[in-house]
């Protein structure tokens, strides 16, 4: 039966990530913009000895929730909404312990997320883009070797978010996308789990941003990165029976989501600060009215509700097929795409409605502008999620529609 | 918990309105439309999915319970083979479910059986005024009460079947809200006028209709002496329509995908380009959104909650989506998009119906 109820449990996370947020993201979402690269320890302490308890998604056994992604969903929205750097430098699995969760062995799931049960805060992160591609992730050069035991990696991996945090901040993992043969494409595409404190991974630099910059985003260099053969993930001791590129394409279907509904985050942040400024000057949004009664501002604002109430529907419905283990590559896509749409258009309008205030960084409004554009980059572009809604509804291979 | 599964007995329904969509709807589209009237089967055929009866309890003669969103899941499929096949056959609607949500006992017991029967009866509602910047709920027709009988004056535009409606519910201004009346088939004062002649959904009969000191008993104001709620019934005038506006644009993004697959150029199907591809995407995109937001509203009408926020908040959505995916579904097809031998003009000609017909329909 169609239902659009918030279950008891969602909705205490969603109060507890509500207030968290107020209370405690968005009044140092400022300072951490104007001081990047900071690490807001604080809060990070306090998410890991106990926020993450009252948040069902921080923790790796939140698979276990009744509506796990739904839940992720929700939370991740409201902590977005808070502050966005603040949520990407949150510790949890994050993608890296999807990644692992979804083509890992027991014995790789129990080896590398355990730590994340312990008392020491610790990051995870993935490696994938490289200088010379990113949304064309089976053209990476990073090379796998094997040399008995282990396997060697050499490469150079770009825009790895919260490197810094899971390699140098805390004994976390990386998971490194690398190729055993380049000729391969995408078939000789595998994931290795790099372990914090493993000689030749190397951070060479942390990027400064447009936005997100409480959370860092470094260079990482693999210089004969040596890791033990049961690192390789789905794929201890048989390089053949490896499905890495799918399975590590399926951590995408909810990776995508999960952007997605940050972006819806930081949307309603604007929206609600707009609504909030009109109120105080006597203006309130009125949803019965004709278009011929309503003021510019207020069809603006009715019109960019209605987008952001798009866009989060079609992230509770792409989160809805995952926990029901359906197949929701389109739903995926869609989401981002819409999200990324949105978030960067009512963020700008959110500025020219406030005039020069709008622009102040005195307000968050310009640092929303900036934080929101990377929904619309990262996770694939909104190209990248047009290409792959395209293939699906046509039918179409990725040799037919390039 | 969330869900956006349909229950077993919506997927049959569903499936039933499909099968009746595609047969008698879609197959009779063009020539009713060329012709400007109905097909008859639309209604004979279409009487037997007993959507309606379904929705009226026993005790009024149906056999079921009102479910917006069973509408709303019906609807879409019923629009998608035609619309103005699916606004005829749920033209009764317009009197039968504002009488079920906000009737009197006597109303229902009064009008709800003549919608239980083994044919269709005809009825309409009379909203919308003749000017561009008409308000439902700021009408100028007027109603004054007078001893024992409302008297209504003013003018109305798009009435449907209004030549032959047994009941016209003409809502009008009382003590400045706008309130319903239902006037009975050939009551003195309620003049049907020449047939509007629209852009579209030609198939679907309507009129101007005068109320010329129109007078009803006191007895027909719907709700009663105290009246009703205008709001709820607005939220799902609109929420029926966006379920429509959804079945339009899904026929259009269907034939344009096939369309954009089958067309040859440059040596590879037009498909094949991006140009093409991502207005696909996007109008797919778009597509499914509306839908969640119209089955929310539906929802949330279910659920007696108020959902004027988010009927409005589906409304702007969904009536700008139709009418982008159907401009671009005629975009795809190229000169053809613009010949009446293809359908997808003719979706346009609808789909830019919708924003503008506020009222016509109730689920």
């Amino acid at each position: 039966m169609i239902s659009f109820e918030i279950s008891e449990e969602i909705r205490k996370q969603r109060e507890y990530a509500e207030k968290l947020s107020r209370e405690q993201i968005r009044p140092f979402a400022r300072y951490y913009d104007e001081n990047e690269h900071e690490v807001p320890w604080d809060f990070a302490k306090f998410i890991w000895d106990e926020a993450r308890y009252h948040i069902g998604c921080l923790l790796p056994g939140s698979m276990d929730l009744e509506e796990p992604f739904m839940s992720q969903m929700h939370s991740v929205e409201a902590l977005s909404w808070g502050d966005q750097g603040f949520y990407l430098c949150i510790p949890w699995p994050a993608l890296g312990g999807t990644a692992v969760l979804a083509t890992g062995t027991e014995e790789q799931k129990e080896r590398f997320l355990k730590r994340f049960h312990g008392k020491e805060i610790t990051w995870a992160s993935m490696a994938l883009t490289e200088a010379h591609c990113g949304s064309d992730s089976a053209a990476i050069r990073t090379r796998a070797v094997r040399d008995g035991d282990s396997w060697v990696l050499n490469g150079e991996k770009l825009f790895v978010s919260t490197a810094k945090a899971s390699m140098i901040d805390s004994k976390g993992i990386m998971i490194v996308w690398a190729t055993i043969d380049p000729s391969l494409g995408r078939k000789g595409m595998r994931l290795f789990v790099v372990e914090s404190g493993t000689p030749g991974l190397k951070i060479t630099r942390l990027e400064k941003k447009l936005g997100m910059r409480a959370s860092d985003t470094a260079v990482v260099v693999l210089e004969d990165c040596r890791v033990p053969l049961e690192n390789m993930l789905s794929n201890v001791g048989d390089p053949n029976k490896a499905k890495s590129f799918k399975g590590a394409m399926a951590t995408f279907d909810s990776a995508r989501p999960t952007a997605a509904a940050s972006g819806a985050g930081i949307a309603r942040a604007t929206l609600d600060f707009l609504k909030e400024q009109l109120a105080q000057n006597g203006i309130v949004i009125r949803y019965d009215k004709h278009r011929y009664q309503m003021s510019a501002i207020e069809k603006d604002i009715v019109d960019m509700e209605a987008q952001l109430e798009a866009a989060w529907l079609l992230i509770l419905k792409a989160a809805w097929l995952i926990d029901q283990k359906k197949p929701n590559t389109v739903e995926s896509s869609m989401s981002k795409l819409k999200a990324g749409e949105i978030v960067t258009k009512i963020t700008q309008k959110g500025i020219e409605l406030m005039g020069n205030l709008g622009y102040s960084r005195k307000l968050l409004l310009e640092k929303w502008m900036r934080d929101g554009k990377v929904i619309d980059l990262f996770e694939g572009t909104g190209q990248i999620n047009r290409l792959i809604v395209a293939r699906r509804i046509l039918g179409y291979k990725s040799k037919d529609l390039k | 918990m969330y869900s956006f599964e349909p229950t077993d007995e919506q997927k049959l329904i569903v499936d039933e309105a499909k099968k009746l969509a595609s047969r008698e709807f879609r197959s009779r589209m063009r020539d009713s439309d060329e012709a400007a009237e109905p097909a008859p089967e639309w209604t004979q055929e279409g009487w037997k999915l007993g959507l309606l009866p379904a929705s009226i309890p026993e005790e009024y003669g149906g056999f079921g319970d009102h479910s917006t969103l069973t509408w709303i899941l019906a609807a879409e499929e019923l629009a998608w083979g035609d619309l103005s096949a699916t606004l005829v056959l749920a033209a009764p609607n317009l009197v039968a479910i504002p009488v079920l949500l906000c009737g009197t006992e006597e109303q229902k017991q009064e009008i709800l059986p003549a919608f239980c029967t083994d044919s269709y009866t005809p009825a309409s509602a009379a909203l919308m005024e003749p000017r561009f910047n008409f308000d439902p709920s700021r009408l100028e027709t007027t109603a004054v009460k007078k001893g024992e009988e409302y008297v209504l004056s003013g003018e109305k535009c798009n009435v449907p079947l209004a030549k032959d409606a047994e009941w016209i519910l003409a809502y009008a201004d009382f003590q400045g809200k706008s309130q319903g009346f239902l006037v009975a088939k050939n009551t003195p004062g309620l003049v049907v006028k020449e047939r509007e002649k629209n852009m579209g959904m030609l198939a679907f009969p309507m009129y101007s209709v005068e109320l010329e000191e129109c007078k009803i008993p006191a007895s027909h104001r719907l709700g009663g002496e105290n009246g009703f709620d205008f709001q709820l019934l607005l939220n799902a005038f609109r929420v029926g329509l966006c379920a429509m506006a959804l079945g339009v644009a899904r026929a259009a993004y269907e034939y344009a995908l096939d369309y954009a697959k089958q067309r040859q150029a440059f040596g590879e199907a037009i498909a094949q380009r991006q140009s093409i591809a991502f207005m696909l995407a996007e109008m797919r995109t778009d597509l499914d959104a509306a839908r969640m937001m119209v089955w929310k509203a539906g929802w949330q009408l279910d659920q007696g909650e108020d959902a004027t926020r988010e009927s409005y908040l589906a409304t702007n959505f969904t009536n700008d989506m139709a009418v982008m995916v159907a401009d671009r579904a005629v975009q795809i097809l190229g000169g053809y998009g613009f010949i009446r031998e293809f359908p997808v003009e003719l979706w346009l000609r609808n789909a830019r119906g919708f924003a503008v017909m506020e009222g016509i329909t109730l689920l």
